[in-house]
């Protein structure tokens, strides 16, 4: 299984700005003194030496992950901003033969659907769009957000072919190759996380989801669904202290709740996903290396690998 | 988790020893809200943490629960003597920002004497 990165941003895109990308180089400029790099190659491998934040970004765009694996369908995690190059990927890979997309929804706030309007497969006969989720307003959403005066082009303008399909949580789907479970979550409206298994491999996609910590036994629910899992992708949007204090009841988790359910559950790989928009490069890595540095000083019998997602990157389990 | 009490003043120290996780976050609650309830109006509470070896989300939660009775009561909290694991992970919640913490015990309850 291959799991993509197209959109890892929370609530909203965020653009790199002018003076980030300066700072970047005037930071690798500084680090670079005294070397001679006087080719592409020396200067690639030089910058693969800099901190993440210096020589990447964690990019901008909100939620869409895609799940790809031999002799599945394909799926979409989402319709955040990062659907756009989703679907340009997609697009160039099928070379105009039409294309079957399977896309599970974790719930319908704006950064989670605002991709679709330009999701082009959407508009090209041919493409069949199947388009999950748990909520009973699923087709509604969708429709609104491109009704006007929001969207000059109405969905009804879309050409593929697009169905809803409503899921019931808890149950077990065979869904495009996978075997799907959704799970109701805490935030405005509800969310889903979504467990996807195939060929002995585990997904978990846990995002906008907010943990209160005053039941155990929900906590085990979380533990129970995360059992094992080779990925999970969850929610690390706010500080634990911001969760249970300014920011209670906005529906987010933090970095700090990732780590211990992912340790509770055997899980072996945790992804940090739905960054804060305000947080710059330089802050989501600092949150990513103290995630790291928390599994390792409270690391029980299982290791568990923390990383920080980004746009663009991917994951083969 | 054992939890012992004692006064110093007017201020109670309480000092729970081993880990505030998941299982036992319920037991210090019980344990240390009323004690903050309590020692409102003017009075506060120092939690000695030499003894926790960890301390969970659900067990920092607590801590923000009485952090919040604290302010609403008219009373103050500090924590003292954090083992360097539980230091880091004060940093790495960002529980440091919450709650004043103090290299040991005396220095916490210098700090929330009342100034005369």
């Amino acid at each position: 299984m291959n799991v993509r990165f197209w959109g890892t941003r929370g609530s909203l895109p965020a653009a790199l700005t002018a003076s980030a990308v300066r700072e970047k180089i005037v930071d690798a400029l500084v680090a670079a003194s005294g070397r001679t790099l006087d080719t592409p190659e020396k200067a690639r491998a030089f910058a693969e030496t800099l901190p993440f934040s210096v020589s990447h970004t964690f990019g901008g765009s909100t939620s869409c992950i895609e799940l790809r694996s031999e002799g599945a369908g394909r799926v979409l995690l989402d319709m955040g901003s990062g659907a756009r190059a989703a679907a340009g990927d997609a697009l160039r890979e099928l070379k105009g033969a039409p294309g079957e997309f399977h896309v599970f929804q974790s719930h319908l706030h704006w950064d989670h659907i605002m991709g679709f309007p330009f999701f082009t497969p959407a508009y090209i006969p041919g493409h069949r769009i199947r388009i999950y989720g748990c909520h009973a307003e699923l087709e509604h959403a969708f429709r609104r957000q491109q009704a006007p005066p929001s969207f000059p082009v109405d969905f009804s303008i879309m050409a593929a072919n697009i169905e809803f399909i409503v899921l019931e949580p808890g149950r077990s789907y065979d869904i495009a190759g996978y075997r799907v479970v959704a799970k109701v979550q805490v935030h405005g409206g509800d969310s889903y996380g979504y467990r996807f298994e195939r060929n002995g491999k585990s997904v978990i996609y846990s995002t906008d989801s907010e943990h209160k910590l005053e039941e155990p036994d929900v906590t085990q629910s979380f533990v129970d669904f995360f059992h094992g899992a080779d990925l999970v992708i969850f929610d690390a949007m706010y500080s634990l202290a911001d969760t249970v204090s300014v920011k209670e009841d906005w529906g987010h988790s933090s970095n700090v709740v990732g780590v211990e359910l992912c340790q509770l559950a055997g899980a072996k790989h945790l992804v940090l996903f739905h960054h804060e928009p305000a947080f710059d490069d330089a802050t989501i890595e600092r949150v990513w290396r103290e995630s790291q540095r928390l599994e390792e000083i409270t690391r029980g019998e299982h290791p568990v690998t923390v990383t920080a997602a980004y746009d663009g990157l991917e994951i083969a389990l | 988790m054992e939890i012992t009490e004692r006064r110093a003043g007017k201020t109670i120290v309480l000092a729970p020893a081993g880990r505030i996780d998941m299982s036992t976050a319920d037991q210090f609650r019980e344990r240390l809200i009323p004690l903050i309830s309590s020692a409102a109006a003017g009075g506060s509470v120092v939690l000695d943490f030499s003894g926790v070896d960890y301390i969970s989300s659900a067990g920092l939660r607590v801590l923000m629960l009485a952090a919040k009775e604290a302010r609403n009561s008219g009373g103050a909290i500090a924590v003292a003597a954090l083992q360097p694991l539980v230091n880091e992970i004060f940093q790495i919640s960002r529980f440091d920002k919450v709650l004043p913490c103090h290299i040991g015990v005396n220095e916490a309850l210098a700090a929330v004497a009342p100034t005369a």
